[in-house]
């Protein structure tokens, strides 16, 4: 199949998702004000849009996500190559990250509230903690995997351990850390949405949904998940997806 | 510049789950500087074993290995290593940029260490080929390159360990002329392990012919034929015949 077609397919999804939401309001399942039509939600879509609200709060969501991502993706990789590349620091923290691991991040969230109160702190850190397991998984799995012909290669080459580790296991793990934070950040903005609706923040695309609940702001709702959609999908495409064919794919270790 | 290498006897000891297996017993011989020395013998020899001793990479039970009348030094060892696989390139560094990493260990200024990869690769036939991903070259080139970084920062001895054996047989040969024309070139002192009498016959200065199960010296074959040597020549097959006969598979 040519690449046109794959996308216009890929298109037609989302117009059959259209199309039933839309059929869905004119059988009237449910009543108007709980099930806005299409031409709603994109009205006030363009409304919170042009008057600056939906920015904002996608400015503040982001804010919270890129630090705490941020946090967890340095202390993840880190602690991931240490733990893959050390014996005795893997035999210390690998079962810690195994208990933490599969605790879901949001678990945390009521204790996060009584330590740092309420705002962007408790939110910031708790993205870090429910993502940076995740990474560090992914990155220690990565360190394991890297060739030992390579290593080999590199010490007949005169390579000290310390290059061995920035120029080789670093570049070789490449392909797994990569997956590690694309999960991470995956994780780190389920877990912010949800985040937003339970520390009353004042601003973000969690709190438009929830402030929007009381009033029965459907269109309002509607249109914020529209946007984290949105958002997702741009992170995913453009950061990773580039990072990825700029580096893995170029070199061969992954197909495109 | 070249090397030499001495080996005295060397053995090699290790214990597995049920028992203690003698891989490399008792092994002897010196490569002189400059000479191109090929380790033959069937599987379970231990020719690999001893090349992983002589790199560095394993350490006798007893006996030594010297290079240059020196014990062995961990990353200051000055040997260059060639490996069977294919994937020893790093893929994520260009063909120049694998030819240049040994030359980044030794501080090597970047301008240099890029005329110097570019020399090298000029030498095994790639120069046109210094901005491409291992990926997209052919196992006889990834392993062209393999050469070109084993010897681009100028160690002192060149290991070889089967570096053509997974290639098709005409690969093969045009990659053992080019080995003989490097050698020439650069006059390393060359160890390379093989399987393959014909190689043995074509590239050694001298055979050292492996018994297994004790990987043991058999024999130790000068070859005193002209290079490059020809491989349908009579001298050539009588002296294959020799090797044959002392690997116990003359008919």
């Amino acid at each position: 199949m040519s690449r046109l077609s794959g996308i216009l397919l890929g298109c037609v999804a989302f117009v059959v998702l259209a199309l039933a939401w839309q059929a869905a309001y004119w059988a009237g399942v449910f009543p108007p004000r709980l099930f806005p039509s299409l031409a709603t939600v994109a009205d006030t879509l363009g409304r919170l849009t042009i008057n600056g609200t939906m920015l904002v709060s996608a400015a503040a969501t982001l804010f919270r996500l890129l630090f705490g991502f941020l946090l967890a993706g340095v202390v993840g990789v880190v602690v991931g190559l240490l733990m893959g590349r050390v014996q005795w620091i893997e035999d210390a923290l690998l079962p810690i990250v195994s208990f933490m691991y599969p605790i879901p991040g949001i678990a945390y969230a009521p204790l996060f509230v009584l330590w740092f109160g309420l705002g962007d702190l408790p939110a910031i850190l708790l993205v870090a903690v429910a993502t940076s397991f995740t990474v560090i998984i992914n990155t220690w799995k990565g360190v394991k995997a890297v060739n030992p012909i390579w290593i080999r290669s590199a010490h007949a080459m005169g390579a000290s351990e310390r290059s061995i580790f920035a120029k080789v296991i670093l570049p070789g793990a490449l392909p797994y850390v990569l997956t590690g934070l694309r999960l991470g950040l995956a994780s780190a903005w389920r877990i912010l949405v949800a985040v937003e609706m339970l520390m009353s923040v004042t601003q973000g695309l969690g709190w438009l949904i929830f402030g929007s609940q009381q009033f029965l702001n459907t269109d309002v709702m509607l249109a914020t998940i529209a946007v984290i959609g949105i958002v997702g999908m741009l992170l995913e495409r453009q950061v990773f997806l580039r990072l990825e064919q700029a580096t893995i794919v170029r070199w061969g270790m992954m197909s495109a | 510049m070249a090397k030499r290498i001495d080996l005295r006897h060397v053995t090699l000891r290790y214990v597995t789950d049920t028992r203690e297996v003698l891989a490399v017993d008792d092994v002897s011989f010196t490569v002189a500087e400059s000479e191109f020395l090929c380790l033959l013998g069937p599987s379970g020899c231990g020719k690999t074993t001893i090349m992983n001793m002589i790199a560095g990479f394993l350490s006798p039970t007893h006996g030594d290995v010297l290079i240059g009348g020196a014990r062995l030094d961990g990353t200051k060892h000055d040997r260059g290593v060639v490996f069977q696989d294919f994937a020893q390139l790093f893929p994520w560094r260009t063909a120049r940029r694998n030819v240049e990493f040994g030359l980044e260990m030794r501080n090597v200024p970047k301008a240099q260490r890029k005329d110097t990869a570019l020399e090298f690769l000029r030498l095994v036939g790639l120069a046109d080929f210094a901005d491409v991903y291992p990926h997209q070259l052919s196992g006889g080139m990834q392993q062209r390159v393999a050469i070109a970084r084993a010897i681009a920062y100028s160690p002192g001895v060149l290991l070889m360990d089967e570096p053509f054996a997974a290639l098709d047989a005409m690969t093969r040969d045009e990659m053992q002329r080019l080995v003989n024309d490097v050698w020439q070139e650069t006059k390393k002192t060359v160890v390379y392990v093989t399987h393959n009498v014909a190689e043995a016959v074509y590239l050694g200065d001298r055979v050292v012919v492996l018994d297994a199960h004790p990987g043991r010296v058999k024999a130790e074959i000068p070859l005193d034929l002209p290079r490059p040597r020809d491989p349908l020549s009579a001298t050539f097959v009588e002296a294959q015949r020799t090797i044959l006969g002392h690997l116990g598979m003359q008919h």
